[in-house]
């Protein structure tokens, strides 16, 4: 035993056992609360910690405090999908117009702009989140807490991720494309239109998908710019709820949330992979999410 | 025949009108909310309601409010709050960065054909959402949970301990748990970019493991750490649903918690701006001191 130690002491190029104990304890760790959560929705009783059996009670089959039959618990979920297709409606065009024209625009006013569009992601969603809601109270009243506001400030934090996937995969593209399409006689509109939209259209889509999985995680924006019990997403019920004695339908909603939004990174990761084999490029789409967040 | 500067001087109406909705939006939903913050905490007080009310003209902005926050911080009301944010920031990114540093290593050097999955389990918890992940330490350490009967299988507890009450070890593993994933990404973006000769150099010249890793790779990985720390520490300073959640006490009351109060209260608006207000500056301080240091090593590495 002792011997085994010093060996990999010695040999500096050999596998590291501890090390690699570490690791796979810390991914245990990081997973598996998640995993007995998850587990818990589907719990017969009605404790969300002492496992009682198998059952889909809290799903569907309870007719009043299921996430099917509990109106409230639906109403999170609605308006999480609801607010999370639109953002992703809204901030894909304006986020993949505004790639376009950060990466191919040179001049004054660009460096600015560039800066500008960092800032969402490196300011604390509770500064923004204040920000946002006096600026919807005190100089834009007409817009009510709600849905209209919440759109709003997702829409806000996405346009950034957007941006950063599609001006990556701009990069990838080069102007050789657009610059022979010009030569030819397109017009700049019709260069952007004919050429490098389709080119585009693998990012495009992941775009979407991320700004989805970006708006439907968010706590922070969607409580301080929600207007009362109606407009809760899922993230906010599961803040509110949380001393009030719940039952396991709270980790079943929750185990929904995990879900799509797996869904929907899933599909990113799968378009993006697929494009980039297409194009002949290496390195795994995991990585290139990693470089992301 | 053209120059391929010609092409872009022509095209420049054309990236800016595509840049332009987007900037606009910007303008408007991002910067223009600051400025409604900044006129709410120097704003007046209505005299009836005592409610804030909000001044538009940066002219008659009364900076008044700051110095009075600031004594509540230093010493007042707030003071105990403000010294446990710090604790409790300072603790949790140590606590990271220990858990942090030997994962991202090792997903840099040693891997080898596992690192997509690893990489992937790794990232995995970005898309879990936090409140979710805390939601599960609720179960896992409720008084008949998990955690309560594997300490007393161990003989580590007599008897099943409330967790979830006013426990700052708890707020703590919270915080601590939620923000590991963000540190070790970048952490090991800067592992990995370590070039392997100059460790096989320092190898070849004689250096044991350990003072390889002390003298070559750890200050390599410098910029990383900063990098990981900073990333962790925004969202720390502004965190008050984890201690919420996972205390609820006043007595793990974070910043964060104050100014959710202060705001959703209805009254107290005006403090709870300034707060903010008070907060964003010195974040922005945390943020202007790593880009400093980026930059004054980026244009060292380029000499």
């Amino acid at each position: 035993m002792i011997d085994r130690v010093i060996r990999w002491w010695r040999d500096p190029w050999g596998q590291p056992r501890l090390l690699q104990l570490f690791v796979w304890a810390y991914i245990a760790w990081s997973l598996l609360p998640v995993v007995i959560a998850v587990q818990f929705g589907f719990n017969e009783g009605r404790s969300r910690s002492v496992w009682q059996g198998l059952s889909l009670r809290w799903y569907f089959t309870d007719p009043e405090l299921s996430v099917w039959n509990d109106a409230s618990l639906m109403a999170a979920l609605t308006q999480s999908l609801k607010l999370a297709g639109l953002t992703m409606m809204v901030a894909t065009p304006l986020g993949v117009a505004l790639a376009l024209g950060l990466a191919r625009w040179r001049g004054r006013g660009s460096k600015p702009a560039n800066f500008l569009l960092l800032l969402p992601m490196a300011t604390p969603e509770l500064v923004m989140g204040v920000a946002l809601f006096m600026v919807f109270i005190y100089l834009f009243p007409f817009i009510e807490l709600g849905t209209s506001a919440q759109l709003i400030g997702h829409v806000t934090f996405t346009i950034s991720y957007v941006v950063i996937v599609v001006r990556g995969r701009l990069f990838a593209i080069g102007r050789d494309y657009e610059e022979a399409a010009m030569d030819l006689g397109a017009t700049p509109a019709q260069a952007v239109r004919m050429i490098l939209l389709p080119l585009m259209a693998p990012a495009i889509f992941a775009s979407l998908m991320i700004a989805f999985a970006v708006s439907i995680d968010d706590f922070v924006i969607s409580a301080f710019l929600s207007g009362g019990a109606e407009s809760a997403t899922i993230p906010v019920r599961l803040y509110s709820s949380a001393r009030m004695a719940p039952t396991p339908a709270l980790n079943a909603l929750a185990s929904v949330l995990l879900f799509l939004t797996l869904l929907a990174v899933a599909g990113a990761a799968l378009v993006m992979r697929r494009s980039r084999d297409r194009s002949g490029a290496r390195g795994s789409a995991v990585e290139e999410f990693a470089r992301l967040s | 025949m053209a120059s391929a500067a010609d092409f872009s001087r022509n095209r420049t109406w054309l990236w800016r009108a595509l840049a332009a909705p987007g900037l606009a939006w910007l303008l408007l939903f991002f910067v223009t909310p600051f400025y409604a913050l900044l006129s709410v905490a120097m704003g007046r007080l209505d005299p009836v309601f005592s409610s804030a009310e909000p001044v538009w003209n940066p002219i008659h902005w009364n900076p008044a409010i700051f110095p009075e926050v600031l004594g509540e911080l230093f010493g007042g009301r707030l003071g105990a709050i403000f010294m446990r944010t710090f604790v409790y920031v300072g603790v949790a990114s140590t606590l990271c960065l220990l858990i942090g540093y030997p994962v991202a290593y090792y997903l840099a050097r040693h891997a080898g054909r596992w690192r997509g999955l690893l990489l992937g389990l790794i990232v995995a918890p970005f898309w879990i959402n936090y409140l979710m992940r805390m939601m599960a330490w609720q179960n896992l350490l409720a008084v008949d949970g998990y955690v309560n009967r594997f300490l007393m299988f161990i003989n580590a507890l007599d008897a099943p301990r409330a967790w979830l009450v006013g426990h700052h070890e708890t707020v703590i593993l919270g915080l601590v748990y939620g923000y590991v994933p963000f540190l070790i990404l970048p952490l090991y973006a800067a592992l990995d970019q370590i070039d392997s000769s100059v460790l096989e150099a320092a190898r070849d010249l004689g250096a044991g493991p350990v003072r390889t890793f002390l003298h070559v790779t750890l200050p390599l990985s410098k910029q990383g750490v900063m990098a990981g720390v900073v990333i962790i520490m925004l969202p720390l300073f502004g965190d008050y649903y984890t201690p919420s959640l996972l205390s609820g006490s006043p007595r793990t009351r974070m910043i964060g918690n104050e100014i959710d109060l202060f705001i959703n209260s209805g009254v107290g608006g005006a403090t709870g701006a300034a707060l903010t207000v008070i907060l964003m500056a010195f974040i922005t301080l945390l943020m202007a001191y790593y880009l400093f240091t980026v930059m004054g090593a980026a244009r060292e590495s380029q000499r």
